[in-house]
C-alpha cells in the first residue's frame, strides 16, 4: 500500500480477525455458561477453545495493526480515530464500575438503614421483618449471611496498594516523557518499574483475598459487604491484570524499538488505561475501604 | 485518483462471497448485514408477538402453558429491543453517516465488522435457551430478581448474550463517534451536519454510558446465581430493588437510544417533502442534547410503586415531565417545517407523518404516567404496554421503515413500487391503532400486563387488539415484497438525487452509491445541506 | 369460546358500551368494553381519577392542536395544489412560546399531583393495620391492630384463587371462563378467591405490604391502594373506603407462571358488621369450622398443570 496522503482517506483491507474474534467470544461465553450450568467437561473444553481463539486472534489482529503502523500506512486521521476509540472505551469502562458503585451507595444510604429501622419505611421493615437488626457497616445483613466476619483494615495492605498504584502512575508518566524526548534507557527502565509495581499490587491483593478468606471469614458469601467488596475490588483487580499484561506487551515493543517520539499511540493508550485503573482504585480505597 | 483509492477499487472486484460478507471492512456491506439481521429478528420477535396475541385472543388458556407465555413475552421484548430496533438504527448509521459527512467509510472499519458479527452469535445464545431444560428466560425483558433467579439453565446464557450485545453496541457507538468527530469532510462543521448524524452522535454517548451499566446489573445477577453473593437478598443486607435502580439507570436512556435516531430520520424526511428547510435546526440539536441529558435523571419513573421515599417520587415526576418540553420542541418544529411548505406525500413522508402522530400519542400517555398518583393506577397494566408500543412501533419502527423507503433507491439504485409501499403504510397505520389503542382501555380497566389469561370483562378489547395484531403482522409481509422487488426485479432506475428536494451529501453520489462513498473529501456547498443554508 | 358466548357478548356489548361512556361509577368489577379508569371508592381514588381526566384532556387538547395544525398544513400547502415553499426557518418568538407554554401546562399538572402524592404517602392515624404478604401464588393477610389495640386470636387469612376459576384456567379444561359466576351473577373468572380480606368501612386502613419469595404487587384499583410486595422489605399503603362492598384487584408484578392467578379480593363491611365478624373470628373455638371465613389450613398453592 502506498504512503499515507493527508488528503486521502485510509480504509483497511478485508480482515479475517473480527470474525475469528467473534467465534472466540461465542465459544468462550457458551462454554462458560455450560460450565456454570454444571456441564463441567463440555463447558471447560469449549471455554478453553474460546479463550485460545481469542488469544490467537489478539496476536493476529494486533500484529496486523502493528505491522501497518510500522509501515506507516496510517495517516494522522487514523491515529485520531484510534485515540477516540480508546478514550470512549475507557469511558464505557468507567460506567461499568459506576454501576457497582451506584449499587453500593444505594445499599449504604438507603437499604441498610431501612433494614435497621431508620426512616418511615425502616420502622415497619425493621419491626415486622427484621426485628433486632441495627444498621451498621460493614454488615452481612439481618440474617448474618455467611457468618460473622471481620473487614480488613484499610491502613494495611490497601494503603500499601494505594501507594503502589499511585507511584506506578508516576513511573508510567516518566516513561512516557522519556519516550517523547527519546531517552530509551529511561523509558525501558521506568516502564519495567511500572510493571513491577503492578505485579506487586496484584500479589498484595491476592494475599489480601487469601487473608480475608482464611482468617477473617470475609468471603463473597459475607452478605452485602462481601458481595460489594469482592465485585468492586475483583473487577478492579481484573483490570489491573489486563493493564499489566498490556504494559508488558508495550515493554517488549519498546525493547524492539517499535515506537518513536511522535508515533506511539499504543503506548499512550495503555498509559491512559493505567491511569484509569488508578483512579478507580482511589475511589475504591475511599468508598470501599475507608468509609 | 490517488493510489489508495485505486487500491480500494481494485479490491472490490476480487472477493468471494465469504470475503465480502464475513470479512468486510465496508460500511455499506456491514450496514446491509445489520439491516438484514434486524429484519430477520423482526420476524422472530414478531412471531412471538403473534403467539402472545393468539393466546390473548380470548379468555381461558388455549395454546400454551402460562410459563411458556412468560417466556414468549420476555423474549419478545429482548429480541425487539436488542435485535430489531437497536441494530437497525446502527445499520442505518453505517450506511448513511459516512455518506452524509463525506467520508469513505467508518473510522474503524474492522471494529465495525466485529460489532456486527457479535450480534448473530449473541442471539444464537439467547434464542437457544428455548430448547434448554427450564426453557427461555421468563421474568420479562426487565429480568427482575428474585424471580429471574428461579429460571433454569437459561440464566447464564441470557446474561452472556446481554454482555455480548452490550459489547457490540458499545463498539458500534465508539465507531460512530469517531467517524462523526474525525471523518467529516473539511468545511462540514458540526452545526452543518445532517440531523441524522447529530442524533446518532448523541445517541452514541448514551450507549457508551448505559450499556456498561446494564452489563453491571446482569453481572451482579450472575454472581447471585452462581457465586453465592447476595446483592438482591434483603436478609443479607441487599435489596431486590437495587437491581431495579441499576437496571433502569440503563433502561430509561435505553428507550431514548431507541428514539433519538428516529428523530434524526424524521428531521431528514420532513424537509425533503415539505421542500422547505428544517425549522429551528439548532433548537433541534439542543433539544436532542437536552433529552439525552434528562434521560439520566428520570429512571425511577419506572419504579413509582416500589416504595420510593416521597421526595424521590416528586423529583422523578418533575424531571420526567420536563422531557416533554424538548420533545415538544421537536414535534412543533416538524409541523412548522411543513407549514407554508410545498408538500407532497411520497411513501417516506407518509411514514414520517405517521410517526409524528403515533409518537405523540405515545408521548402523551408517557406524560400521564409521569404523574405519580396517576401512575399508581397505571403501573403494571396494559396502559404501559400501549404507551411503549406507540413510541416503539409507531415511533421507532415507523421511522426505520420510513428511512428504508427514503434511502432504499439510493442503496439499490432502483425505485420501488409506489402502490405497494403506500398500501403497506395505510395497512400498517390503521392496524397499528386497532392493535394498540384498545390496550389503553384495557389498562385503564385494570388488566395487568404479562398475563396469559384474564377475566371475561377484558375479552372484547383483547379480541380487537389481537385482530389488529394479526393484521399489522401480515402487513409487514408487504414490506418484504416491496424490498425484494426493488432490489432484484425493479427496472425503474433511481436518479442520484432520488427525491426532488433531497439535500445533503448522500444525494450527490450516484445511485447505487459506489462501494467506498467518498475516496477524497468532497467540497461542501452550504446550499446543498439537508436543512438549507444555516447561516441565517 | 363457544358461538353462543360470542353472540351473547356482541348483543350485550352495544348497551354496555353506551352505558360505560356515561358513567363508570362504583362498579367494582371491570366491565366489558370498559374504556376508562374506575372512579373508585376512596377519596384518593376519586382525586386520582380527576387528575387522570385532567391530564387526559390536556393531552387530547394538545393532540387536537398539533395534529390539527399539521392536518391544515397538509391540506393547504400541497404541491399538487400549486403551493410554493417559503424559505424561512426561524421564529424566535414562536420558539420561546412553545417552550414556555408547555412548561406552564406541566406545572399545572404537577402541582396537584405533588399534593396528592403527599396525601397518599401519609399513612398516619390509621385505625386498622393489616399485613399483606405475597407468595407464589396466594396472598396472606394478618390483622395487626384495630382501634389502637393489637388484634389477637384472629386466624391468618390465606387468599388463593377460587377453585372454579382454577379448574377453568387449566389448558384444555373444557370449562368456559364465561361460566364462572359470582353469586350475584357477575363473572368473576380469575378475580375470585377462597377467602377474601375483610376490612371495616369508613376508617383508615393501613396495609403493610411485603412478600416471601419473589416480588408481587398488591393492588385494588378502586382503593388506589397499590404497592410492590418485595421480599425482605416492608411497604405500606392505605385506604379509607366509605362504601361497603366487595372490591377486586390483581397482582400486578410478574411473579412467575401463575401471575395471572393471584387476585386480590377485599370485602368491606359496615363498621358494626365488621366488629361482629371480628369477634366471631376471635371466638374461633366456639365456632363451627365451616362457618369461619378466615381460617384455612396453610397449604401449598395449586399450580397450573404442566
Ligand atoms: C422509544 C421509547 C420510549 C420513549 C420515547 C418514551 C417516552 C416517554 N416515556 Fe416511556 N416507556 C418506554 C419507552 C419509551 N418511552 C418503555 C419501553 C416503557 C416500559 C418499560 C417496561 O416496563 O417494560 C416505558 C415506560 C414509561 C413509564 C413507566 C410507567 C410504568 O411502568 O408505570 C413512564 C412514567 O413516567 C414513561 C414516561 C415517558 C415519558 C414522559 C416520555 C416522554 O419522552 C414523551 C415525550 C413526548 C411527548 C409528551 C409528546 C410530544 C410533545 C408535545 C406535543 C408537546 C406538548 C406536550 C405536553 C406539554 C404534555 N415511560
Ligand atoms: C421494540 C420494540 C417492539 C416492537 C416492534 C413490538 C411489536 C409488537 N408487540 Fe411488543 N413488546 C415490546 C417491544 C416491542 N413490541 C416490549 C419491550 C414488551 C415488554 C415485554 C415484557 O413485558 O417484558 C412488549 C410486550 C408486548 C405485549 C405484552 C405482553 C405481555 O404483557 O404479556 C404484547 C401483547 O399484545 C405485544 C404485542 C406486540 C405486537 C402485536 C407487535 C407487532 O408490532 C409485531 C409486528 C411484527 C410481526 C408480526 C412480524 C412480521 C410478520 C410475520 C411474522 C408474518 C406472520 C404473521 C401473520 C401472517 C399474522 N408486545
Ligand atoms: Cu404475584 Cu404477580
Ligand atoms: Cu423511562
Amino acid at each position: 500500500m502506498s504512503q499515507p496522503d493527508a488528503n486521502v482517506y485510509y480504509v483497511p483491507h478485508k480482515s479475517r480477525w473480527p470474525i475469528i474474534a467473534v467465534i472466540g467470544m461465542f465459544l468462550f461465553m457458551a462454554g462458560a455458561a455450560n460450565w456454570l450450568n454444571g456441564h463441567d467437561l463440555s463447558g471447560k473444553i469449549v471455554l478453553t477453545l474460546g479463550a485460545l481463539t481469542i488469544i490467537g486472534m489478539m496476536f493476529g489482529w494486533f500484529g496486523n495493526v502493528i505491522r501497518e503502523s510500522m509501515k506507516g500506512t496510517f495517516n494522522s486521521q487514523v491515529d485520531t480515530s484510534f485515540r477516540m476509540g480508546m478514550m470512549w472505551f475507557i469511558i464505557s469502562e468507567i460506567f461499568f464500575f459506576a454501576a457497582f458503585f451506584g449499587g453500593l451507595f444505594y445499599i449504604r444510604t438507603f437499604v441498610v438503614p431501612w433494614l435497621g429501622g431508620i426512616g418511615d419505611k425502616g420502622v415497619i421493615t425493621n419491626a415486622y421483618i427484621w426485628q433486632g437488626f441495627s444498621a451498621t457497616w460493614p454488615t452481612n445483613g439481618p440474617q448474618a449471611v455467611g457468618g460473622s466476619f471481620i473487614a480488613g483494615s484499610p491502613w494495611g495492605i490497601p494503603l500499601l496498594n494505594t501507594l503502589l498504584l499511585l507511584s506506578s502512575s508516576i513511573t508510567v508518566t516518566i516513561a512516557h516523557h522519556a519516550l517523547r524526548i527519546g531517552n530509551r534507557k529511561r523509558l525501558i527502565g521506568f516502564l519495567g518499574l511500572t510493571i513491577l509495581l503492578g505485579l506487586t499490587f496484584l500479589c498484595c491483593q491476592a494475599y489480601e483475598y487469601w487473608e480475608s478468606y482464611v482468617h477473617l471469614n470475609m468471603t463473597l458469601h459475607s452478605g452485602i459487604y462481601g458481595a460489594t467488596f469482592y465485585i468492586l475490588t475483583g473487577f478492579h483487580g481484573l483490570h489491573v491484570t489486563l493493564g499489566t499484561i498490556m504494559l508488558i506487551v508495550m515493554w517488549l515493543r519498546c525493547l524492539r524499538g517499535h515506537f518513536n517520539r511522535e508515533n506511539h499511540f499504543a503506548f499512550e493508550a495503555v498509559s491512559w488505561y493505567w491511569h484509569f485503573v488508578d483512579v478507580i482504585w482511589l475511589c475504591l480505597f475511599l468508598f470501599v475501604y475507608i468509609l | 485518483m490517488s493510489s489508495t483509492a485505486q487500491a480500494i477499487h481494485h479490491e472490490e472486484h476480487h472477493q468471494s462471497f465469504f470475503e465480502r460478507w464475513f470479512m468486510s471492512t465496508n460500511h455499506k456491506d456491514i450496514g446491509t448485514l445489520y439491516l438484514l439481521f434486524s429484519f430477520l429478528m423482526l420476524f422472530v420477535g414478531g412471531s412471538f408477538a403473534m403467539l402472545i396475541r393468539a393466546e390473548l385472543f380470548e379468555p381461558g388458556m388455549q395454546l400454551m402453558q402460562p410459563y411458556f407465555f412468560n417466556e414468549l413475552t420476555s423474549m419478545h421484548g429482548l429480541v425487539m429491543i436488542f435485535g430489531v430496533i437497536m441494530p437497525s438504527f446502527v445499520g442505518l448509521a453505517n450506511w448513511m453517516i459516512p455518506m452524509q459527512i463525506g467520508a469513505p467509510d467508518m473510522a474503524l472499519p474492522r471494529l465495525n465488522n466485529l460489532s456486527f458479527w457479535i450480534l448473530p452469535f449473541a442471539f444464537i445464545l439467547l434464542l437457544s435457551t428455548f430448547f434448554m431444560p427450564g426453557g427461555a428466560p421468563a421474568a420479562g425483558w426487565t429480568m427482575y430478581p428474585p424471580l429471574v433467579l428461579q429460571g433454569g439453565e437459561s440464566i447464564a446464557f441470557m446474561i452472556f448474550a446481554i454482555h455480548l450485545m452490550g459489547i457490540s453496541s458499545i463498539l458500534g457507538s465508539i465507531n460512530i463517534i469517531a467517524t462523526i468527530l474525525n471523518l467529516r469532510a473539511p468545511g462540514l462543521d458540526l452545526l452543518k451536519m445532517p440531523m441524522f448524524c447529530w442524533s446518532w452522535l448523541i445517541t452514541s454517548f448514551l450507549v457508551i454510558a448505559v450499556m456498561p451499566v446494564l452489563a453491571g446489573a446482569v453481572t451482579m445477577m450472575l454472581f447471585d446465581r452462581f457465586f453465592g453473593t447476595n446483592f438482591f437478598n434483603a436478609g443479607a443486607g441487599g435489596d431486590p430493588v437495587m437491581y431495579q435502580h441499576v437496571f433502569w439507570f440503563f433502561g430509561h436512556p435505553e428507550v431514548y437510544i431507541m428514539i433519538l435516531p428516529a428523530f434524526g430520520i424524521i428531521s431528514e424526511i420532513v424537509p425533503t417533502f415539505a421542500r422547505k428547510p428544517l425549522f429551528g435546526y439548532k433548537a433541534m440539536v439542543y433539544a436532542i442534547a437536552c433529552i439525552a441529558f434528562l434521560s439520566f435523571i428520570v429512571w425511577s419513573h419506572h419504579m413509582f410503586t416500589v416504595g420510593l421515599p416521597l421526595g424521590a417520587e416528586v423529583f422523578f415526576m418533575f424531571s420526567t415531565m420536563l422531557i416533554a418540553v424538548p420533545t415538544g420542541v421537536k414535534i412543533f418544529n416538524w409541523v412548522t417545517t411543513m407549514w407554508k411548505g410545498s408538500l407532497s406525500f411520497e411513501t417516506p413522508m407518509l411514514w414520517a407523518i405517521g410517526f409524528i402522530v403515533l409518537f405523540s400519542i405515545g408521548g402523551f400517555s408517557g406524560v400521564m404516567m409521569a404523574l405519580v398518583p396517576a401512575d399508581f393506577q397505571y403501573y403494571g397494566t396494559y396502559f404501559i404496554v400501549a404507551h411503549f408500543h406507540y413510541v416503539l412501533v409507531g415511533g421507532a419502527l415507523f421511522s426505520i421503515i420510513g428511512a428504508v423507503y427514503y434511502w432504499l433507491p439510493k442503496w439499490s439504485g432502483h425505485m420501488y413500487s409506489t402502490f405497494w409501499s403506500k398500501l403497506h403504510f395505510w395497512s400498517s397505520v390503521i392496524s397499528v391503532n386497532v392493535l394498540f389503542f384498545p390496550q389503553q382501555f384495557l389498562g385503564f380497566a385494570g388488566m395487568p400486563r404479562r398475563i396469559p389469561d384474564y377475566n371475561v370483562a377484558f375479552a372484547d378489547w383483547n379480541m380487537v387488539s389481537s385482530i389488529g395484531g394479526f393484521w399489522f403482522g401480515a402487513s409487514q409481509l408487504i414490506l418484504v415484497g416491496v424490498v425484494v422487488h426493488c432490489v432484484f426485479f425493479s427496472k425503474a432506475k433511481a436518479t442520484s438525487r432520488v427525491w426532488e428536494h433531497a439535500y445533503g451529501l448522500e444525494w450527490t453520489l450516484p445511485s447505487p452509491a459506489p462501494h467506498h462513498s467518498f475516496t477524497v473529501p468532497p467540497v461542501i456547498d452550504d446550499s446543498q445541506l439537508a436543512h438549507g443554508d444555516v447561516s441565517h | 369460546m363457544s358461538s353462543s358466548n360470542c353472540k351473547r357478548r356482541i348483543v350485550g356489548a352495544g348497551a354496555a358500551f353506551g352505558a360505560l361512556l356515561v358513567s363508570m361509577a362504583a362498579a367494582a368489577n371491570p366491565v366489558p368494553w370498559q374504556m376508562n379508569l374506575p372512579k373508585g371508592a376512596t377519596p384518593v381514588s376519586q382525586q386520582i381519577w380527576n387528575l387522570h381526566m385532567a391530564a387526559l384532556w390536556v393531552c387530547v387538547a394538545l393532540g387536537v392542536l398539533v395534529f390539527g395544525a399539521m392536518f391544515i398544513a397538509m391540506v393547504r400547502f400541497r404541491r399538487s395544489k400549486g403551493a410554493v415553499a417559503e424559505t424561512w426557518s426561524h421564529n424566535t418568538l414562536l420558539e420561546i412560546g412553545w417552550t414556555v407554554v408547555p412548561v406552564l401546562i406541566l406545572i399545572g399538572l404537577a402541582a396537584p399531583a405533588t399534593l396528592l402524592t403527599r396525601e397518599m404517602y401519609n399513612s398516619t392515624d390509621a385505625v386498622m393495620t393489616v399485613k399483606v404478604t405475597g407468595y407464589q401464588w396466594l396472598w396472606r393477610y394478618d390483622y395487626i391492630s384495630y382501634d389502637g389495640k393489637p388484634v389477637t386470636k384472629v386466624p391468618t387469612i390465606y387468599s388463593r384463587l377460587a377453585a372454579d376459576s382454577n379448574a377453568a384456567r387449566q389448558l384444555d379444561s373444557g370449562i368456559s371462563p364465561y361460566s364462572i359466576k359470582a353469586p350475584d351473577g357477575t363473572n368473576d373468572y380469575l378475580l375470585d378467591v377462597t377467602h377474601p380480606l375483610v376490612i371495616p368501612a369508613g376508617v383508615k386502613v393501613r396495609f403493610l405490604i411485603t412478600a416471601d419469595d419473589v416480588i408481587h404487587g398488591w393492588w385494588v384499583p378502586d382503593f388506589a391502594a397499590k404497592r410492590d410486595a418485595i421480599p425482605g422489605i416492608m411497604n405500606d399503603a392505605w385506604a379509607k373506603v366509605d362504601k361497603p362492598g366487595t372490591y377486586l384487584g390483581q397482582c400486578y408484578v410478574l411473579c412467575g407462571q401463575d401471575h395471572s392467578a393471584m387476585p386480590v379480593v377485599v370485602k368491606v363491611l359496615p363498621r358494626e358488621e365488621f366488629n361482629a365478624w371480628l369477634t366471631a373470628q376471635q371466638n374461633a373455638a366456639t365456632l363451627d369450622k365451616a362457618a369461619r371465613t378466615a381460617r384455612v389450613e396453610p397449604q401449598q398453592p395449586v399450580p397450573a398443570k404442566g
